[in-house]
């Protein structure tokens, strides 16, 4: 048993493939060692104790020619495996070899297969850097190889580079050739600036930079893990008269551009300060801070500059600008999307501020702070509109029509804003869907699944009374009910079959499949429940297989006595007591039928062979079935029984 | 504390020593040092080739009349290409740094990702901006396509801000405040140029006649690929003057579009066209290379 260690040295990582490519790295198969892994900005680790040396022997069955074709063939089968033809058995008609595989050492066959394991790694982008382009790919050039197992180093080459015990430390504070052993190796880096964990990254910097009164952001926190090998925290000082511009600014400058946490003296109140992060460990003489604070400076006068620039001309009066601004090339400018999106909110009953919101909304594209920060459109928008005397109600709609940007984000605040969002959206929807610019597996240029997510969320969430088919069609709808789905499934919590049950009786407005569903869950958990659903899956079975279409009403004097009219007495009282009951009480009610139902398929023989009577009660079926299958259908239950 | 000039010397004999040819700028407008033949066109081909030069680039939109610190219609690159790229490339780089007076330990460098793209010349790459104690003071790209074509021999092209390096080295917060020579100011040398080509780019040139030079550089371009294929002698044929006409074309849509009389509709179509005469130069030169090679 040995130690293992890979370490593939490399030139900077783009910071957000780095988990991925651990995630992938991770899978290394190593005989049976728990593989361990971890990566900075410019190495990519695998480490794992307990490594077989060998791998153990094993017989491998080999089938020989059939019995009747000789002995010439058999020896010759025989001597093609390198065998006697003594050691041949016969099974049923045929020779068969078994053949002793002798184990290998493990040295050897990851000297084999690690190169096409590193370069079967998958990137979002790969480039080539020797070898033209018929070259390996990797993210960026390898330029050092790590590989030892025990104290041998396993020999291989990738991209002209031989693989060694020789790593490198930082490319300032370490040196540039530290042999290495498997024991010795992360202390070796610590001693050469190269915090190899990712974790202890994370936390020094979550730790110094909230020392420093940091409000943490995740994102930018992980982005700063990978982009260093040693993180540092300092703050930095601007002048408070840059508190002038909106907080928004503000932060996109520090966060987006300039990769600093903010720092804020209570919740929402920015302070004239920031954390950056360094990838080295001090700032000795402050040049660093003065450095970062001279940058930020500089990019503060540009927002303020655009800022006033922008001022010169109204958001009103940049309408006609959008017809410059292409927004898909078969779909035209922005002109024509905000003409299109004003008369949809005007048809989705949206008001005279609404309107006048949407007519605003994209107006921030020509200006030259969304040119200079495209994140901020929108936000550009709702500020600049503020500034400039629309109403809040405008302006705020305004603000927030990108939203949500996530399934994790809010949808926007107001009726207004909400109307305009979805408008924004649907408009994009459906001319993209009319265009054929339909997402397919991983490509979605047009962020359409997005799109959808959000128009869902905010039908949902908003509470917005659109029923679907007023909204999409055709296959823009079934795309609508993906995503449905979806949200129900993935970010609410409703199970899979609840949710295929209650879109089956119909989707009407999404308030409406909420209250359903939600009534659905409340009930499942029931005792009557999933038997009530199972017998009401064998009912649609029966009418399925009999291929029943009602002719006439149900006969209420066929009915036999016993279970099948006291079914029917049962099924009009359930019918009256559901009238105008919520959901939920409705479903409970409707599931109290279960004890008759049950009684009717145990006793009553549906298919006889007398037709008008097999009829009759096939038409008994269809009408429960029917009328109780508004909330949800029940039949695509699974239950418990079914449950694979 | 190094002058403008100074940084610019002590650059040049860097690589210089390092075995690259010193060339000087291109003489015709280009809006970037990759555009340059002693970039766009040397990349092809299979001749290893390490050269530098600074690069005065004009971003027509950009122009701020000299009143922005930080914005200018024309800056300086110092640009430099590594064909192939060295294994250590990165670390030539880094001594570069050290070489203008950047001391290195007490400095925070960052290389962020960021991949480079330019659709009129049919070229991209990867690479990084190096971020120096959070400015941006270069751009470094391993180019992989170049006038549509795949290259053979990868090179490093190290682009140098000048402005903003220098703007560092000497601590001030306008561009206009560089000390440029001994007593001699940015501000000096320059501002004049910034006001009058903004003057002109966006109020003054003549737009009709903008897009009629467009069009007969275009014309002299295309005839000139035309005419290739037949010439008896590849090796005579003017490919670096049809070259020119490329990048004149390119600088005409620049200030057509400055002056913001290029429609949505027109703009796809106005790239293309310039592509087209640079992918189609970029074949007949690598053509014409192979030429001289088997010759």
């Amino acid at each position: 048993m040995s130690d293992f260690l890979l370490e593939i040295g490399t030139e900077e990582i783009p910071h957000w493939m780095v988990p991925g490519a651990l995630e992938q790295l991770a899978k290394l198969d190593l005989f049976g060692a728990t593989v361990h892994v971890d990566a900075t900005s410019r190495r990519l680790t695998v480490w794992a104790s307990g490594v077989p040396d060998r791998t153990a022997d094993s017989e491998q069955v080999l089938k020989g020619p059939p019995l009747t074709s000789g002995d010439k063939a058999a020896e010759g089968f025989a001597k093609k495996q390198g065998a006697d033809v003594s050691a041949l058995r016969k099974v049923g008609n045929y020779y068969e070899l078994v053949k002793r595989v002798e184990g290998r050492p493990v040295r050897d066959i990851l000297a084999e297969t690690l190169p096409g394991f590193v370069l079967g790694l998958q990137w979002p982008k790969t480039m080539y850097w020797t070898g033209g382009k018929t070259g390996p790919r990797f993210i960026r050039p390898i330029r050092w190889l790590v590989a030892l197992l025990g104290s041998d180093v396993i020999p291989f080459e990738i991209a002209g580079v031989k693989t060694g015990n020789v790593t490198r430390g930082h490319r300032i504070l370490g040196s540039s050739a530290i042999p290495v052993t498997t024991a010795n190796y992360e202390a070796e880096l610590r001693k050469n600036g190269v915090i190899l964990s990712s974790s202890e990254r994370r936390k020094k910097i979550e730790a110094e930079a909230m020392a420093l009164g940091a409000n943490i952001e995740p994102e930018l926190r992980e982005t700063l893990t990978f982009i260093t090998e040693w993180p540092t925290a300092i703050r930095g000082d601007f002048h408070p008269d840059y508190l002038g511009l909106p907080a928004e600014v503000l932060t996109m400058v520090m966060r987006h551009h300039q990769k600093y946490f903010s720092v804020e003296t209570e919740p929402g109140k920015l302070a004239p300060h920031f954390v950056a992060i360094l990838n080295t460990n001090d700032d000795p003489d402050g040049l660093v801070k003065n450095g970062n604070e001279r940058v930020l400076k500089a990019r503060f006068n540009d927002a303020r500059f655009f800022w006033d620039v922008d001022q010169q001309k109204r958001l009103a009066d940049r309408v006609d600008d959008l017809a410059k601004v292409t927004f898909q090339a078969k779909l035209g400018s922005y002109k024509e999307k905000t003409d299109r999106t004003v008369a949809l909110v005007k048809e989705l009953g949206g008001d005279a501020d609404a309107q006048r919101a949407a007519l605003l909304a994209k107006c921030d594209l020509v200006t030259d702070m969304v040119k200079e920060f495209t994140d901020l459109q929108g936000i550009v928008g709702g500020l600049y509109a503020r500034a400039q005397g629309e109403n809040e109600a405008v302006a705020s709609a305004i603000y927030s029509h990108y939203k949500p940007l996530s399934m994790e984000d809010s949808i926007p605040g107001t009726r207004n804003g909400l109307i305009v969002a979805l408008a924004d959206k649907l408009d994009t929807l459906r001319g993209c869907f009319k265009i054929g610019l339909v997402p397919t597996g991983s490509k979605d240029p047009f962020a359409l699944r997005r799109a959808a997510q959000g128009v869902v969320k905010i039908l949902v969430e908003g509470k917005l009374e659109y029923t679907l088919d007023s909204l999409v069609e055709g296959e823009l709808k079934a795309f609508m009910i993906e995503r449905i789905q979806h949200y129900f499934r993935e970010v609410r919590g409703f199970k899979w079959d609840e949710v295929n049950a209650v879109l089956a009786s119909g989707c009407g407005t999404l308030v409406d499949v909420e209250a359903r569903l939600t009534a659905l869950a409340a009930v499942r958990p029931t005792s009557n429940f999933e038997p009530l659903a199972a017998s009401f899956k064998r009912t649609s079975n029966i009418l399925k297989q009999a291929n029943f279409k009602p002719s006439g009403p149900l006969n209420v004097t066929m009915l036999e006595s016993g279970p099948e009219a006291e079914l029917h007495v049962a099924f009009d009282a359930v019918r009256a007591a559901t009238k105008g009951e919520g959901y939920q009480q409705a479903l409970e009610v409707v599931a109290t039928l279960r004890p008759k139902l049950d009684l009717f398929f145990d006793k009553v023989m549906v298919n006889v062979p007398d037709e008008q009577l097999r009829a009759n009660r096939l038409t008994l079926l269809h009408e429960l079935l029917t009328e109780f299958s508004t909330i949800a259908d029940f039949s695509e239950i699974v239950t418990s029984g079914e449950q694979k | 504390m190094d002058t403008f000039q100074e940084t610019i010397l002590k650059l040049k004999r860097y690589w210089s020593d390092r075995g690259a040819v010193l060339q000087e700028p291109h003489d015709i407008e280009v809006g970037a040092g990759t555009n340059s033949p002693e970039t766009f066109l040397r990349v092809l081909g299979s001749k290893p080739y390490r050269v530098g030069y600074v690069q005065p680039s004009r971003r027509t939109a950009d122009g701020r009349y000299g009143e922005n610190p930080n914005r200018l219609y024309k800056h300086h690159q110092f640009q430099l290409i590594l064909k192939p790229s060295p294994d250590d490339v990165l670390d030539l780089y880094l001594g570069s740094l050290k070489a203008i007076g950047i001391d290195l330990e007490k400095h925070d460098i960052k290389l962020e990702e960021d991949n480079w793209e330019a659709p009129t010349l049919g070229a991209w790459g990867v690479g990084w901006q190096v971020m120096l104690d959070g400015l941006e003071i270069t751009q470094f790209t391993y180019f992989q396509q170049v006038g549509g074509i795949d290259l053979e021999l990868v090179p490093a092209e190290i682009t140098y801000g000048l402005e903003r390096i220098v703007a560092f080295l000497q601590n001030v917060d306008s561009i206009y405040d560089i000390v440029w020579a001994p007593g001699v100011k940015y501000g000096d040398v320059r501002f004049a140029d910034e006001l009058q080509y903004s003057v002109y780019n966006f109020e003054m040139a003549n737009v009709d006649r903008l897009w009629r030079l467009l069009g007969e550089h275009e014309a002299e371009c295309k005839e000139l690929l035309a005419m290739y294929a037949d010439s008896p002698d590849k090796r005579r044929f003017p490919v670096l003057p049809t070259y020119d006409h490329v990048l004149k074309c390119s600088h005409l849509f620049n200030l057509l579009d400055a002056r913001g009389a290029i429609s949505v509709t027109e703009r796809v179509g106005v790239i293309k066209r310039v592509r087209d005469l640079a992918v189609g130069t970029a074949k007949i030169w690598t053509d014409q290379q192979s030429q001289e090679v088997s010759a």
